[in-house]
């Protein structure tokens, strides 16, 4: 028999983004390039970023892990072509609310393929499956912020 | 790798009652997400019995006192009870001298225990530790720590596909400095019970290395004789045979326990204390600093009363009519890999595998969902996940509580997993 919870957990969406994910590969000409790993769980991924004025020009993943980590990450990769370098905290802001249960970061139409992730709130456990790609956003842009100070 | 478990035994009826046993375990009888709980996870930590429930809790109410220091009429009957459970859980690994049983908080304690207490004044630059790619980060990381402070040097035991040592090499893996070698009983992540009757005295003739046996899986199970095995050292832990969390023992041979500097120093380790100095207590309380945790070593001993009268020869057999049950199920699912030895007598109550179709952390939600409780991960086990080049299996394991209908209800909810990933 089939539980509902599961089914708001294991959204199509998500299992066609683990199947087909975006953006997966290489770039040889990325600025910055983040290795993050999920200790507790084995779950890893690398971020590569390419950013021009001030926008994320391009984006590529590689990794392995559970369903939701490498959904999350596709997703997420998926949304950032183009955006402004500078709304990316606020959208990995609005993406840990939505994992906290707020219904209405779930419903913010910016948040993309993402939203259908609001499912994963339910299930404390793995969360930080899901925010794995964020994290290696948001050091990837530190990374890229100490370097341009450094110039 | 094991695809399908080796028949041709006749498969005998274990004199363990499985479904009359899960009774004496309150925390079985619930549902979990609307099911009846199915817990598959006892590698990590069994469920603990009325009677040891009943133990610790009659020891706060009724006995209480700090052990080894009063005069008074509490501190006599806490003292024996204290000292009665040390006498239990030496019998339970067929140690014949008591003293020789130290109290830790668990095998990772018994382990960081010698490390720092043996290593530290016995491991020079250049000498070697010879560990197993089988085992718990709990036996490797101590050793790491050891490596670091001392430059010595590790070695591994290697792996087969089945998860079985690979022997041919050890002639070359020890030599003269060689100072200790740790393994492990039986494998947590595989379930492999390996050969350590057959390695030990081959160790013996070839050094004279420091044995120590890491039976956190091993003591649930096995019976165990430590001067059969002729090792120097056996750790083991409390809560995985339905004891509490907290406490474990550190078997040792009396010679190298006496020979040992303390471990940690505080109350109850002393024998005469001045302004400078201290001259150390009686083995084992040496290495026993501090107020012990004496309400877990009573619910230890209460463990092992319990195991006693379950029928310590049914545990194994049980364990593994269960493991050949499951093996022959499992087979049936489309895209899964069994890992471990494919002969079941070689094998504990684990059984670690993958399915094609979904990520471990994956199957162990849906299955959670389904109320069947079982472990995802690297199991504290990186060495071996890396030796199979995978990051995480999923793992059943079962303990003497489990029945034939929890392996149906694993399946059952493994194919619900490949419903929504197939």
């Amino acid at each position: 028999m089939q539980e509902p919870q599961l089914n708001s957990l294991y959204q199509q969406l998500i299992l066609e983004h683990y199947r087909n994910p975006r953006n997966k590969g290489e770039m040889d000409d990325s600025q910055v390039e983040v290795h993050m790993r999920n200790p507790s769980c084995g779950d890893e991924i690398k971020l590569q970023l390419r950013v021009e004025h001030g926008r994320i020009a391009d984006v590529r993943f590689t990794g392995q892990g559970c369903s939701i980590s490498q959904a999350a990450v596709s997703m997420m990769t998926q949304l950032l072509k183009g955006k402004p370098v500078d709304d990316v905290g606020s959208m990995a802001d609005r993406f840990t609310e939505m994992m906290h249960g707020d219904e209405e970061a779930a419903k913010d139409r910016r948040m993309g393929d993402l939203r259908a992730l609001a499912g994963v709130s339910r299930f404390p456990v793995r969360v930080k499956c899901a925010l794995l790609g964020f994290d290696a956003l948001q050091e990837a842009l530190r990374k890229l912020g100490d370097s341009s100070t450094e110039n | 790798m094991a695809t399908r478990a080796d028949s041709g035994h006749p498969v005998q009826t274990p004199a363990l009652d499985a479904h009359a046993l899960r009774r004496d375990f309150p925390a079985l009888q619930q549902e979990v997400h609307g099911h009846p709980l199915v817990y598959l996870d006892n590698a990590a930590t069994t469920q603990k019995p009325v009677a040891v429930l009943d133990a610790v809790q009659r020891y706060y109410r009724e006995d209480n006192a700090n052990v080894h220091r009063g005069i008074h009429e509490l501190s006599r009957r806490a003292t024996e009870a204290y000292e009665g459970a040390r006498a239990k859980v030496a019998r339970w690994i067929g140690a014949a001298d008591p003293s020789e049983v130290v109290w830790t908080r668990g095998t990772t304690d018994g382990i960081n225990l010698l490390a720092a207490a043996w290593g530290l004044d016995h491991v020079k630059e250049g000498d070697e530790i010879l560990l197993s790619v089988l085992e718990h980060h709990s036996n490797l990381v101590p050793w790491h720590l050891l490596a670091r402070r001392t430059g010595a040097r590790i070695r591994y035991i290697e792996i087969d596909d089945q998860g079985e040592w690979i022997l041919d090499d050890l002639p070359e893996l020890l030599n003269e400095r060689t100072r200790i070698v740790s393994l492990s009983h039986v494998s947590n992540s595989l379930g492999s019970i390996n050969p350590v009757e057959q390695v030990v005295p081959e160790i013996r003739a070839r050094t004279d290395a420091l044995i120590v046996l890491d039976g956190a899986q091993g003591a649930p199970l096995l019976p165990v004789d430590v001067h059969g095995l002729g090792v120097d050292f056996y750790a083991f832990s409390g809560h995985k045979m339905c004891g509490p969390t907290g406490i474990g023992a550190l078997w040792g041979r009396r010679d190298r326990l006496e020979a040992m500097e303390p471990y940690q120093g505080g109350g109850e380790m002393i024998s005469l204390v001045e302004r400078d100095a201290s001259t150390w207590a009686e083995v084992p309380h040496k290495f026993e600093a501090g107020t012990p945790n004496m309400a877990g070593a009573v619910g230890m001993g209460a463990a092992v009363d319990y195991l006693e009268s379950v029928g310590r020869d049914a545990i194994l057999a049980w364990e593994q009519a269960l493991v050949r049950y499951a093996l022959d199920r499992l087979s049936d699912l489309p895209g899964i890999t069994i890992y471990g030895p494919r002969a079941v007598e070689r094998r504990s109550g684990v059984v670690s595998f993958t399915l094609e179709a979904a990520h471990p952390h994956d199957i162990s939600t849906i299955v959670d969902m389904h109320g069947v409780a079982i472990r995802a991960g690297h199991h504290c086990a990186q060495l071996v996940m890396q030796r199979y080049g995978t990051a995480a299996t999923a793992r059943a394991s079962f303990y003497i509580y489990n029945t034939r209908e929890d392996v149906d209800r694993l399946v059952s909810s493994l194919h619900e997993v490949l419903k929504i990933f197939g």
